[in-house]
């Protein structure tokens, strides 16, 4: 797997989109950085945009690679490699390319920044991590949708629809339905709903490190019970990882069963 | 060498090998011949492993194939449209897929042979048709592998490439190893190879020397002796 996923990584650091992307966090940082006097206020804004902007990302270059890579793919695919490697290979290249760009172009400003002399030094790194895991959880989802549908466009599709479901749509019917069941107790189901949505659990993850919980009310302290605590937060991560970690292995699955 | 028993494959529902079984001994040019989508090439992917059989079995080299790579390693393959990772060099790929091998390749000569020195440095992007298929043939010569399966070899090249690519192939045949050729030019094939393979709608029709098959049909060359194949094939479904 290691030669595979060195050369999926030297050719897309290589390419002009992953220099896009890191100069893209590069300016963020900076600007958000040095022109913010307040470093919480500048981590929520790092985060909303973190949030939305990294599926985003992972998914269209995710599905974009697997299908522009087709040509390499059948070349690796007559070469005596073991197959789960050469997609577990290319996997990790692309996602180990757009967490770097991640880490790179935002811990420079913040290094810049004094940053490590700083309180936040926890928050942010926890901003990083949740940013790589939600580059591995899209990318392993946009390499599954890639993997079972021939069309490009289609996949295309379907990875652009996944994104914007988990994004935006999720939520939307998430509060309708706290709004409609309003008169139910819905602490254990709002809990377990956004646990299931990796974008919504990233989140509250954050927000409830930056201490701004008591902002949300009531909710707010039923999630600082649930996530605030050692045991929420060690859940939360392990289910970050089976987020990841299962289409990983669809992935494996799949990858062998294949014809080419 | 390779042995093959009962393969079957269909993708959906399209019946594409219908119970192949299939001997190949060592030190001997094979060419396998069909119409177009008669299998030739699903079987060839069956004996890579890109195409996973839907029954049957495959051996290469004494061992069962079915969710191996090892064996991979005694296979060099040439693939029919030479399609490579755009926006590598040539002399990158071919360090590529040396390391990607892991072992020395003897594509000095190679390249000499096909008179490629100037392309070394270009992208494969920017190759014409005819020089990616020698880039293309290098890769598949460069190791010392066993067996050799070449799938339609001799497209886009010009005459004198082909001249070596004949030579090419029977020096590799000299030193004792095993071709799987398949080609619509009935003349290449002729002059190349020792035993015929005609597959068709996903059988084995005919297997023998070129001599046998001419013999056979009643014809003095092979494109008329294939051709009569067909023609044949084509009464036996009519009547």
């Amino acid at each position: 797997m290691g030669k595979v996923l060195k050369y999926s990584f030297y050719d897309l650091i290589r390419s002009r989109w992953s220099y896009i992307y890191l100069l893209f966090y590069l300016a963020l940082g900076f600007v958000l950085l040095f022109l913010n006097s307040d470093l919480s206020k500048a981590v929520i804004t790092l985060m909303n945009i973190i949030i939305v902007l990294v599926p985003l990302i992972a998914t269209i270059f995710g599905t974009m690679y697997f299908y522009n890579s087709k040509e390499f793919t059948e070349l690796l695919l007559a070469q005596p490699i073991k197959r789960s490697d050469i997609f577990l290979g290319q996997y990790f290249g692309v996602a180990g390319s757009l967490s770097l760009s991640l880490v790179l172009g935002l811990g420079i400003p913040f290094m810049a920044y004094g940053l490590l002399r700083s309180g936040a030094v926890f928050n942010f790194s926890l901003l990083l991590g949740i940013g790589v895991f939600l580059t591995l959880i899209f990318t392993a989802l946009a390499f599954n949708i890639a993997i079972s549908n021939e069309n490009k466009i289609k996949g295309f599709g379907y990875a652009v629809l996944l994104w914007l479901f988990m994004a935006v749509i999720y939520d939307g019917i998430f509060l309708l339905s706290l709004i409609l069941f309003e008169e139910y107790p819905l602490d254990t189901f709002s809990i377990i709903a956004t646990a299931l949505n990796p974008i919504d659990l990233s989140r509250t993850l954050i927000l409830l490190k930056l201490d701004i919980s008591a902002l949300m009310g009531y909710t707010g302290a039923i999630f600082k019970k649930f996530f605030g605590t050692h045991w929420g937060f060690w859940i939360s991560i392990f289910v970050l990882i089976l987020w990841a970690g299962l289409p990983i292995l669809r992935l494996r699955y799949k990858s062998i069963r294949k014809d080419f | 060498m390779i042995h093959i028993t009962d393969l079957h494959k269909t993708f959906g529902k399209n019946q594409v090998l219908k119970g192949i079984d299939l001997d190949i001994d060592p030190g001997k040019i094979y060419a396998i011949l069909g119409p177009n989508g008669s299998g030739k090439t699903t079987l060839i992917k069956c004996i890579l492993g890109m195409v996973i059989p839907s029954k049957g079995t495959i051996e290469v080299l004494g061992k069962p194939i079915k969710n191996g790579w090892r064996y991979r390693k005694e296979i060099d393959y040439l693939p029919q449209i030479a399609n490579f990772p755009g926006n590598l060099k040539v002399n990158e790929l071919i360090e590529m897929i040396k390391d990607l091998r892991n072992a020395p390749g003897q594509e000095d000569e190679l390249i000499r042979i096909f008179d490629l020195e100037p392309h070394l440095e270009k992208k494969m992007a920017n190759l014409s048709g005819g020089t990616k298929q020698k880039v293309n043939l290098i890769l598949a010569f460069m190791f010392n592998s066993q067996l050799l399966i070449l799938d339609e070899p001799n497209t886009g090249l010009d005459p004198r490439a082909l001249i070596k690519l004949k030579k090419l192939l029977n020096k590799h045949r000299g030193k004792g190893k095993t071709l799987l050729i398949t080609s619509h030019v009935m003349q290449f094939v002729e002059e190349v190879a020792d035993e015929v393979i005609y597959i068709l709608e996903g059988k084995i029709y005919f297997k023998g020397t070129t001599s046998e098959l001419k013999k056979e049909t009643g014809q003095i060359d092979m494109e008329h002796a294939v051709a009569e194949l067909m023609k044949s094939e084509i009464h036996g479904e009519s009547t």
